[in-house]
């Protein structure tokens, strides 16, 4: 039976910790990363802020869930586009967030990096190139 | 009578706090917390309107907060106060009411 491969924009605006979205989006791209399909991330507006390293919710007394961006490369997850506006809109550079890396079976396990800096309207573009978007 | 206003919404998604800080004034307390820490963080599109509001009210914003989501207090605008809950205990105490926005 032929398979047909579709690309998935999981789209996440909302930041961490204030609302379920930032988790729930990150369940469902780990669940979904079962069925092989073609997945990118896309990180704008306040979604920007689901990446920044250094989180700590010891004193808020909920679960950090940032270390499982981490692992999303080993779900072959390693399209992740971050938009360059809502980042500089929020005074944060690529520096504040976690580098996130896959390691590239076809060279010798290299690592790469996942993240890639987009503009507004290469995310229009991006948005433009999914057949599904799952908003979160 | 004095108010402990709380703002727990993001500046960039809503405009809870500027509903708030176009409300308040004569030295009222302003407590950011939840999503509202990241109106207190330097170089942001509203930093300006946040630094403009010190002049009228004192601001606070909670540790905590900005711990879980990666904000050192070193990120927090000069001016704007870091509390622990201990600190938020003591402002809703000292005031006289406690009015959110949420």
């Amino acid at each position: 039976m032929s398979e047909t491969i579709k690309k998935f924009l999981y789209l996440n605006r909302k930041a961490p910790y204030g609302t379920i979205y930032a988790w729930e989006s990150l369940e469902v791209v780990l669940i979904g990363a079962a069925f092989d399909q073609d997945v990118s991330l896309a990180f704008m507006d306040d979604g920007v802020y689901q990446l920044t390293k250094g989180q700590d919710t010891t004193g808020v007394g909920m679960k950090n869930f940032s270390p499982t961006y981490a692992a999303l490369g080993d779900y072959e997850v390693k399209k992740i586009f971050v938009e360059k506006e809502s980042l500089d809109e929020r005074g944060l550079t690529l520096d504040d967030l976690q580098h996130l890396v896959w390691e590239d079976e076809d060279d010798d396990w290299a690592e790469k990096d996942s993240i890639r800096l987009v503009s507004r309207e290469e995310m229009t573009a991006i948005m433009d190139d999914a057949d599904v978007v799952f908003s979160f | 009578m004095s108010t402990l206003h709380t703002v727990n919404k993001s500046p960039f998604e809503k405009p809870s706090l500027d509903a708030c800080l176009a409300h308040v004034g004569g030295g009222a307390s302003v407590l950011l917390l939840e999503d509202g820490v990241y109106a207190a963080t330097k170089g942001t599109a509203v930093e300006e309107r946040v630094k403009g509001a010190l002049d009228s009210v004192k601001l606070f914003v909670l540790g905590p907060d900005l711990m879980a989501r990666g904000l050192s207090e070193d990120r927090v605008i000069e001016g704007i106060s870091v509390v622990d809950y201990a600190g938020f205990v003591d402002l809703a105490a000292e005031n006289d009411k406690v009015q959110a926005w949420l």
